[in-house]
């Protein structure tokens, strides 16, 4: 089984192919997309998807906005910003808007392997917490 | 910057002398108008204080000499009276009378006559051979038979000294008979003589013939006319006083005092030169204007000495503003050396991280055992070290571009300007790419160069390419970078079609710190900048926006004098 399942997004498409590859070795199930649209098309079909590796600067839907899209349309994915040094402001503001973590171009790929697995462990904490809350719910209406 | 100087020199100058213009016009024209008012009305007092001391005078003299002829033919009258006729016809007894006279009064009566009605002089007492002299033709004795007293007009008679009589008519068995005194002229001439007042005032006497009854102190006008002129014209105060100033033959100014004696047969004239009646007036004048010039001296002098100290100032404080909008210009400039190394940093960042990623790649694959017995392993591996190593540095130095600034150079120098916006644009197209705008460049062939300083020409287009594009961030659009000639000018014209600029907005558009950014995005720095700097070159700059259609700004630089006629050639 894999670590996470995670998507990469970026419109640089060497850099899309090579991470992905890289991504995989280290046991991540990972899925690409070029652009902030495909990448919410991406999450719309494959719902297994739990850490969203996203850069900020894209043509046409941009990394925030697209942020803004994920945190809407699934709140329980996690997001992690990627950014060359011109946009850490933005990155910030993704901080805000509830992105996971940041990092910057070119990154440490142990350093965003293992920001990949914390993402999905929280992710997977929360999943399991409001499971658990579900289940005392059902629980609680039999008794 | 040489002729910026003396323009500049040329502008504090003429400053100064307006100042100096206002100061001196408000400070003495109160001045003047104030003493101008103070002297006249100190004039019209003065003159009317010596008009008045003099007519008293001349007033009190003159009844001293009516005094005088009255109290002469009261002694003659109580001669008559009291002896008549028969006691005076006796030359003895009128001899007696004399002494008699002369002892109480002196030598004012000199000889004394009883003259009958045939004009025959019956008796005479005093120093000339007068005796049985007939006076019946002479003009004295016709007018002193027509009345009961007479005083006669100066004359020299059969003596031939000037003298004058004084009569008194009376009847003696009928027939008229008149006692008759000459009276000293010397004496009676001494009682005019001595109305003397400052150096030139003097007085003397007229009859209404115009002639001279006293011996006047120094020379009067030969011409009877002059005196008579006046005598007869003119107004007249009480009493027949008579007060005017007239120019005599010496070319000076007098003042003529007359008053009537003798009941207006003769007329007391006082003459004094204007100049010395006003000499207190004078010097008090001469004092006030000495005062006056010194006064305006000193306000020139003082409007001199403080226009120049507040124009230094005005100069030292343009040089200062001068300073701060270059300060600003600088800022400016930063701010956009600034954007383009986010820019480049962004661009150079992605192709790093790629060729990071593939040696990354690579390394993974040596993991595989197939290559774990390789002999250059080792080799390999460090090779992909170095280039992570590169790639972190490459990381920094785009990171210390972004923090880095260099002053630009000011300096004017021939500029293609087509090159410098086909760079403009290269530098822009990742930004525009993002926003998903268009550029368009529609730049004119063969257009001459511009003297201009590139760092700051380029300033300029890129805040310009830098607004369009930040107003059509959100939207995308079409940017239009045009470059033409019209005339003697190069214009450069860079519109969007983006949502427009309102009009409120459009004439603060190059104000200093007006922005419509949100805070922390623009500096409001930008477009007031591009104007100091377009302004700088001799241009202009102007701005067309339509709300919703988009807007232009529109540069227009003036070729240079010389280059004028290659353009057109």
């Amino acid at each position: 089984m894999s670590i996470a399942n995670v998507l990469l997004v970026d419109d640089e498409t060497p850099f899309v192919v090579t991470m992905t590859k890289r991504l995989l070795k280290r046991d991540l199930h990972t899925v690409s997309a070029f652009s902030g649209e495909e990448a919410l098309l991406t999450l719309e079909i494959d719902g297994s998807i739990e850490v969203v590796i996203l850069d900020v600067k894209m043509p046409g839907m941009d990394g925030i906005e697209a942020l803004r899209e994920i945190k809407k349309r699934h709140p329980l994915v996690e997001v992690i910003m990627l950014t060359g040094h011109a946009t850490v402001d933005t990155a910030i503001e993704g901080m805000k808007l509830g992105a996971f973590d940041y990092l910057t171009k070119p990154c440490d790929m142990d350093l965003l392997v293992s920001k990949v697995r914390e993402a999905a462990g929280r992710k997977r904490q929360i999943e399991d917490r409001i499971f658990g809350v579900r289940l005392k719910g059902i629980a609680g209406k039999r008794e | 910057m040489e002729p910026d100087r003396e323009t500049g020199n040329h502008y504090y100058r003429s400053l100064t002398r307006r100042m100096v213009l206002i100061v001196a016009l408000v400070s003495l024209t109160p001045l003047f108008l104030v003493s101008g008012i103070i002297l006249y009305q100190f004039h019209a007092s003065y003159q009317e204080k010596v008009y008045d001391h003099l007519s008293e005078l001349v007033q009190k003299h003159t009844q001293n000499i009516d005094g005088f002829l009255k109290e002469k033919l009261a002694d003659i009258r109580f001669l008559a009276e009291t002896f008549g006729f028969e006691d005076l016809s006796k030359e003895s007894f009128l001899r007696d009378m004399l002494e008699t006279l002369q002892r109480d009064y002196g030598p004012v009566f000199v000889d004394l006559g009883v003259v009958n009605t045939q004009g025959l002089q019956v008796s005479y007492a005093g120093p000339f051979k007068l005796e049985k002299v007939i006076y019946y033709d002479a003009d004295w004795f016709k007018k002193a038979m027509k009345k009961r007293y007479f005083i006669s007009d100066v004359f020299l008679g059969i003596r031939g000294f000037p003298h004058f009589i004084v009569a008194v008519r009376d009847n003696y068995k009928g027939q008229h008979w008149i006692l008759r005194a000459t009276i000293d002229f010397a004496a009676f001439n001494n009682l005019v003589e001595n109305i003397r007042i400052g150096k030139t005032g003097f007085a003397f006497i007229l009859n209404k013939k115009g002639d001279l009854q006293t011996k006047p102190f120094r020379g009067i006008h030969a011409n009877k006319d002059f005196y008579l002129d006046f005598l007869r014209s003119g107004r007249r105060k009480e009493g027949g006083m008579h007060i005017f100033e007239k120019r005599g033959s010496t070319g000076r100014k007098e003042i003529y005092v007359t008053t009537p004696l003798k009941h207006g047969e003769w007329e007391m004239v006082f003459q004094q030169d204007v100049s010395d009646a006003f000499s207190k007036l004078n010097r008090a004048v001469n004092v006030a204007i000495v005062i006056l010039v010194l006064g305006a001296f000193g306000i020139i002098t003082t409007a001199l000495l403080l226009s120049k100290r507040m124009v230094g100032r005005i100069a030292r404080a343009d040089q200062e503003k001068e300073r701060m909008n270059e300060q600003v210009i600088q800022s400016g400039k930063l701010a956009s050396v600034g954007e383009l190394a986010a820019g480049i940093a962004h661009e150079i960042n992605n192709p790093v991280a790629i060729m990071v990623e593939e040696a990354g790649w690579i390394g993974d694959l040596l993991e595989e055992e197939e290559f774990s017995q390789s002999e250059n392993l080792d080799e390999f591996e460090r090779a992909l070290q170095q280039i992570r190593t590169q790639g972190q540095r490459c990381k920094q130095i785009t990171h210390k571009l972004l923090s880095f600034a260099r002053r630009t150079d000011p300096r004017a120098q021939d500029v293609q300007v087509n090159d410098l916006i086909t760079e403009l644009v290269e530098l822009s197209a990742q930004r525009a790419k993002y926003a998903k705008v268009t550029i368009n460049s529609h730049l004119k062939e063969g257009l001459p160069f511009l003297q201009a300083s590139p760092s700051e020409l380029q300033q300029v287009l890129l805040n310009l390419i830098n607004n369009a594009i930040d107003a059509m961030e959100k939207t995308g659009g079409i940017l239009n970078i045009g470059t033409r000639l019209e005339g003697a000018n190069f214009i450069i014209e860079v519109s969007d079609n983006g949502p427009g600029i309102p009009d409120a907005d459009l004439e603060k558009i190059f104000d200093p710190f007006f922005t419509t950014k949100p805070v922390g995005k623009g500096t409001g720095l930008g477009l007031s900048i591009c104007y100091g700097i377009v302004k700088k070159m001799g241009g202009e700059i102007e701005v067309r926006s339509l709300l919703g259609e988009g807007t232009t700004f529109r540069v227009s630089i003036p070729l240079p004098k010389d280059k004028e006629g290659q353009s057109q050639a």
